[in-house]
């Protein structure tokens, strides 16, 4: 299962025709504690590059984007409960929400794993 | 005590850094007095109020009271001495140096508080008779022709109750221009160096909101502004100066690019403080912008009064203005409303609040204004910048001044938190001050700056409370580089240690469950 990412610090893994999205480990150090995260609701319809859930830290409120266009399939509500699980395990169980793939050729413009490693040693 | 600690605790400084171990009774150490939350001290068998025996039950039928309020019982003193006990734990600008600066609340003059106790002004109201309250009108429109003068505006919007608010109602004399003109444009500019109402009263006026970067010496991108502009651009809103403490120099060039893509230019004048007396914003070609009445002219905030945000129009914006406002005809003072409007403002948008603006702040404000005197406003500024650039000067050796190369600074000094030892961050030398006897200054703010610290001494501040400061400020950040384990649990003299302040987010306890 292919996973990409972003250069806002969103990771992407597609399973056929279901992505789903959460933030980076990188970006979870850089928040620090984190005390709030608002998910999209099932069916809200996502633009690449558009808000598509809010992550709220002890120093920052911050919009995660969607990587790509599609549709919300499902929301992590653990989150709701858990918000510290994205402190945790960033990209595992602290995903953000699952939607689906309107345009597979929008994977392409994304970094892969080694992509993002060089991306954020840079800044 | 008034009643004993049912809490059960001590005062945590008994065994964080205390002289000696020695635990008194009450858990006060002399002054230094404990206080229970008011419900673990107030009962039911007490009461501040000497209630009628026989007075008739009201008849409320289903909403009548079934079970006890639950609300506690003092009486008067205790009442008092509670929230003068809590009090005393407090802060305040009235107490020392506060680096939060005016954003909170500057020191407020006493002048400015005798005016506004005048009878004639504090029990005036609002739906009085106009011709019993001309005196107060006349404080309104020689307030709102003092704005004016200051910033070299065409006209001002004295109704909008605080900054937000006026940045609303600049935005919907846009809205409302826009209308007037047929267009339909949807989007709203903001630079990353904007305030964060900026994007948030812009979205709420319905507009989209599109970020312009910063250059890396802090200042609006004027080649990306430029780019972006076009026939869907309604204005941009710029902070200025910016929330990094820089004046921004192209603003000129940012207003004529705007207006000639047949935008409006917003700016928040929140920092008019810097550059009052010295800047006009008008001259730069602004068409709005509000200005808090207690940044710039001392009224209280922070809790200690309410906002004020009057809001200076150019020519192009002032016939979309909120009614009401108060006009000159002769020496008598009268007021646009609806009733009247038809004839002489019939273009305005609407009404923001049911009267006419704050008054107990307008007589604070104009009375500051009349006691400085043009000669003494811009020497507020010129001290208010002069003071945060001695900050910075003074502090940049051991703290990062991310924008020290890109001049004097503003009425504000910027810090980051590179360089201190791994594991130290800006949250732990703010928690320091507090043992230093300070108030923390604003922190992770600008997002701009990592971990950042914004220090505003405000020009009241004399260069031996500067010194005072700064040398503490300077102690903490060396330990913050060296690594002192102690200020990482820092505060340890304070009434209570280092909180939890994660899990105090992440779980809220907002009501007393006994």
């Amino acid at each position: 299962m292919p996973r990409y990412y972003t250069e806002e610090h969103e990771w992407i893994d597609v399973d056929g025709d279901v992505a789903t999205v959460g933030i980076t480990d990188f970006a979870q150090g850089q928040l620090g504690d984190i005390v709030f995260v608002e998910v999209p609701d099932t069916g809200a319809e996502l633009t690449a590059g558009g808000d598509a859930a809010v992550v709220e830290s002890v120093k920052a409120a911050s919009d995660v984007f969607a990587p790509v266009d599609g549709t919300v399939t499902e929301g992590n509500g653990q989150l709701e409960d858990d918000p510290a699980l994205v402190n945790s395990d960033p990209e595992g169980g602290g995903w953000f929400f699952r939607m689906t793939l309107s345009d597979k050729g929008q994977l392409d413009g994304l970094m892969d794993a080694k992509g993002y490693k060089a991306f954020c040693d840079a800044l | 005590m008034t009643a004993l600690n049912r809490a059960g605790w001590r005062p945590e400084m008994n065994s964080a850094g205390g002289a000696d171990d020695t635990v008194t009774f009450t858990g006060n150490r002399a002054l230094m007095l404990e206080e229970p939350l008011i419900f673990e001290i107030g009962g039911s068998e007490t009461t501040g109020v000497d209630f009628d025996e026989d007075a008739p039950a009201a008849d409320l039928g289903a909403l009548a009271r079934t079970a006890p309020i639950g609300l506690p019982g003092l009486s008067e003193s205790e009442t008092v001495r509670h929230y003068t006990r809590l009090s005393r734990q407090n802060y305040a600008i009235d107490l020392g140096l506060f680096p939060l600066g005016s954003c909170t609340m500057k020191h407020n003059p006493r002048l400015n508080e005798k005016v506004a106790r005048m009878p004639g002004f504090a029990d005036a109201h609002p739906l009085q008779p106009q011709e019993t309250v001309q005196g107060a009108y006349a404080v309104i429109h020689e307030l709102a022709e003092w704005l004016i003068k200051l910033t070299g505006m065409h006209s001002v919007a004295m109704s909008p109750k605080a900054g937000a608010h006026g940045e609303l109602c600049g935005i919907l004399c846009i809205k409302a221009a826009l209308e007037a003109r047929g267009e339909d444009r949807r989007v709203i500019l903001v630079p990353e160096s904007a305030h964060g109402t900026n994007p948030a009263t812009a979205a709420f006026a319905g507009f989209t909101v599109e970020d312009i970067p910063a250059t890396p010496e802090g200042r609006v991108d004027l080649a990306a502004l430029k780019a972006r502009l076009g026939p869907d651009v309604a204005g941009v809103m710029i902070t200025n100066p910016n929330t990094c403490g820089l004046f921004e120099r192209d603003m000129k060039a940012i207003s004529d690019a705007v207006h000639a893509a047949g935008g409006y230019v917003y700016c928040d004048g929140a920092n008019f403080n810097a550059i009052v007396g010295r800047v006009r914003p008008g001259d730069l070609g602004v068409d709005a912008m509000h200005i808090n009445l207690h940044k710039t002219f001392s009224t209280p905030h922070g809790g200690g009064g309410p906002g004020s945000g009057p809001v200076v129009l150019s020519e192009a914006l002032a016939p979309f203005a909120p009614l009401p406002f108060v006009t000159r005809q002769g020496d008598d003072f009268r007021l646009i409303e609806e009733e009247n409007a038809s004839e002489d403002h019939p273009q305005t948008f609407g009404r923001m609040t049911a009267f006419h603006g704050q008054m107990g702040m307008f007589t604070r404000a104009l009375t500051y204004i009349l006691s400085h005197g043009a000669d003494g406003l811009k020497q507020v500024a010129e001290d208010a910048v002069l003071n945060a650039n001695y900050v910075l000067r003074s502090l940049e050796d051991v703290l990062d001044a991310p924008f020290a190369a890109s001049g004097p600074c503003m009425h504000e000094a910027l810090f980051s938190d590179k360089g201190l030892a791994e594991g130290f961050s800006t949250l732990d030398i703010a928690k320091g001050l507090i043992d230093e006897g300070y108030h923390p200054m604003t922190v992770y703010f600008p997002l701009v700056v990592h971990g950042a610290m914004l220090v505003e001494p405000t020009e009241t501040e004399s260069k031996a409370v500067l010194d005072q400061f700064i040398g503490a400020l300077r102690s903490i950040a060396l330990r913050a580089k060296n690594g002192d384990p102690a200020l990482k649990s820092a505060p340890h003299f304070a009434p209570r240690a280092r909180l939890d302040e994660t899990l105090a987010a992440r779980k809220p306890v907002l009501a007393w469950e006994g």
